[in-house]
């Protein structure tokens, strides 16, 4: 393994060396690093599957601060991770207990890929949205933030749904599946987050563009079959924000002028009616 | 041979380029494009998102229209790759969503056996296609160009759907094309990054450093163009450029060709028949390292 190597260089060739680790097994995740340039557990990355020419590259992951070689400081992760207050908020409950409080397991199935979370920040270090806005809650806090939304026991579902819909939360992401790549426990936290942002929106809280982007988007496939890249922009930005409106229009103007402006008709697909029968017949939010 | 082409929204609208150059190169890769004119928008993974079973259904339908053609799917957009590969794979694997998609375009008169093929031309390039053939269709070697590849999140991201546990080297066909049209590609980290564009419409300036920190770190690495097989990052990387360039407070300046452009120049065709004459950046400079003029 990549540690194994590391503790070697570290025993027998240089002992000023920093390098975090405890477990070697893959479940204290301490010693997540880049290693050729993506984030991995160094306890769980075989070296012959890494090297390349005989070469390993080795580093601290560069959006996160390093306190020395390998050792990144983890108090930006730690700070996300306390914003979700991950921990249950209990419902009231009644003076007299008769008997524990029993959760179907059902319910706890759903949660189980969240719950083995180790917090090692692999995802956080090879995020995208992370390594342009340091503010961004990052996908370990948000799929924590889902483990506790997910849970029938919590009482504060409907605020933290709230909360998670504000600025650096659920509709910061910018989807690019790293997050899901890089764990090395498959809690997939990209997917977790994309729950959350449907309940969400279920739960009423629509006033952002990412739910404005979704039903302008939904709606131009429902009547067309296809998008219309003229009106999803403006509707998605929010016809009356007149500020991030006129912030769009340069681009507009030099598409226009390069002649890749979509036609100002929009076109539906041959057979449209097959696909507004399928948005009916379905239901739910874009019907 | 034959395919089921699926041109997606963007090459039909804001990227029309991308089209008429995909067309252009079919004929002499023998490639015979069977377009799937009806099949609707896979819903760019923002439907499947808030209705899952919708997107479910819509993609079902495309996928029966390809199978019902008896060819695979051709897409050139890594967007529409990747949620047509997601889709496709949990209605191969799991009965249940599968029944439930052909009980809705059942109505429609469509069923989905769940046999069909959904490749990017990129993959069909080196697979299908091969190398040898596309060798011997180039005409104009692309020598004393650095290339720089961006592949899009889709086309490489999640792993599992896309088929590249089973084949990695698909992490590395835009780097063989480039050596093969006889440039130098760039090695630099942006190759597999994001583009930013999803957030362009709710965090824009986020989305474009983005965008504009990945040409940057390429054009320091000697890159003359960015070549992609993904029309939603060219929005990003050309269409946005200037206003990225602003954000960034730098000039950036380097031209973003779609992948069959690229193939077209070196099978001897015109930059104007790949219509590169209508970019946001001029493709000009680019054009005349390899002595064209637009």
């Amino acid at each position: 393994m990549v540690l194994d190597a590391l503790i070697a260089i570290r025993e027998y060739q240089d002992e000023s060396l920093a390098v975090r680790c405890a477990c070697r097994s893959a479940i204290c995740g301490s010693c997540a690093m880049w290693v050729n340039g993506h984030a991995h557990l160094a306890c769980k990355s075989r070296l012959s599957q890494f090297t390349k020419e005989g070469k390993t590259r080795v580093e601290a992951p560069p959006s996160l601060p390093v306190i020395r070689d390998l050792v990144a400081d983890m108090a930006p992760f730690w700070e996300k991770h306390f914003k979700v207050k991950p921990w249950l908020e209990n419902k009231p409950l009644p003076s007299k207990p008769m008997e524990e409080y029993t959760v179907p397991n059902a319910a706890m199935e759903e949660l189980i890929q969240e719950v083995i979370c180790i917090s090692c920040g692999a995802c956080l270090m090879d995020c995208e949205s992370f390594a342009i806005n340091p503010d961004f809650l990052g996908p370990q806090a948000l799929a924590k933030a889902y483990r506790y939304v997910g849970d029938p026991r919590d009482a504060e579902h409907r605020t933290r749904l709230g909360e998670l819909s504000d600025r650096n939360g659920i509709w910061d992401c910018t989807h690019c599946y790293e997050c899901v790549q890089q764990c090395p426990k498959g809690v997939a936290p990209l997917d977790q987050i994309l729950k959350l942002r449907k309940l969400a929106v279920d739960a009423g809280f629509t006033t952002n563009p990412g739910t404005r982007h979704a039903d302008a988007f939904a709606e131009s496939v429902k009547h067309s079959g296809r998008l219309n890249e003229l009106t999803l922009l403006p509707k998605s930005v929010g016809f009356f924000n007149v500020f991030d409106q006129l912030k769009t229009l340069p681009s507009a103007f030099n598409m226009a002028r390069a002649g890749k402006l979509p036609p100002i008709i929009h076109k539906s697909i041959p057979g449209v009616k097959r696909i507004k029968a399928i948005f009916d017949r379905v239901g739910g939010r874009f019907k | 041979m034959k395919v089921a082409f699926y041109p997606g929204c963007v090459s039909k609208g804001a990227c029309p380029e991308l089209y008429t150059s995909a067309m252009a190169i079919a004929e002499p890769l023998g490639l015979e494009l069977h377009e799937l004119t009806e099949a609707p928008c896979t819903g760019a993974g923002v439907l499947s998102e808030q209705n899952p079973e919708l997107a479910d259904s819509l993609n079902g339908l495309t996928l029966a229209m390809a199978e019902e053609k008896g060819a695979d799917l051709m897409t050139i957009c890594s967007t529409c790759q990747g949620v047509l590969s997601n889709h496709n794979y949990h209605l191969q694997n799991d009965a249940q969503r599968l029944d439930k998609v052909n009980a809705t375009i059942g109505d429609q008169g469509f069923r989905y056996k769940g046999t069909t093929k959904v490749k990017h031309l990129l993959w069909m390039l080196v697979e299908d296609i091969g190398l040898e053939r596309v060798g011997k269709a180039i005409k104009r070697k692309l020598t004393g160009l650095k290339i720089a590849p961006f592949y899009g999140c889709y086309i490489l991201r999640p792993e599992e759907y896309l088929g590249l546990k089973e084949r990695p080297e698909r992490k590395t066909y835009l780097e063989q094309l480039i050596a093969l049209l006889g440039a130098e590609p760039v090695e630099y980290r942006g190759a597999t990054k994001c583009c930013g564009f999803p957030m362009l419409t709710f965090n824009r300036d986020k989305s474009l450093s983005m965008a504009g920190n990945h040409i940057v770190e390429a054009k320091d690495k000697g890159a003359d163009l960015l070549v992609t097989p993904c029309p939603l990052c060219h929005l990003n990387l050309d269409g946005q450029q200037p206003d990225a360039g602003r954000v960034l407070n730098k000039s950036i300046d380097v031209p973003i060709f779609h992948l069959p452009q690229l193939l077209g120049l070196a099978f001897g065709m015109s930059p104007q028949e790949l219509r590169l004459d209508h970019h946001v950046v001029p493709t000009k400079g680019a054009l005349e390292k390899v002595e064209l003029k637009v």
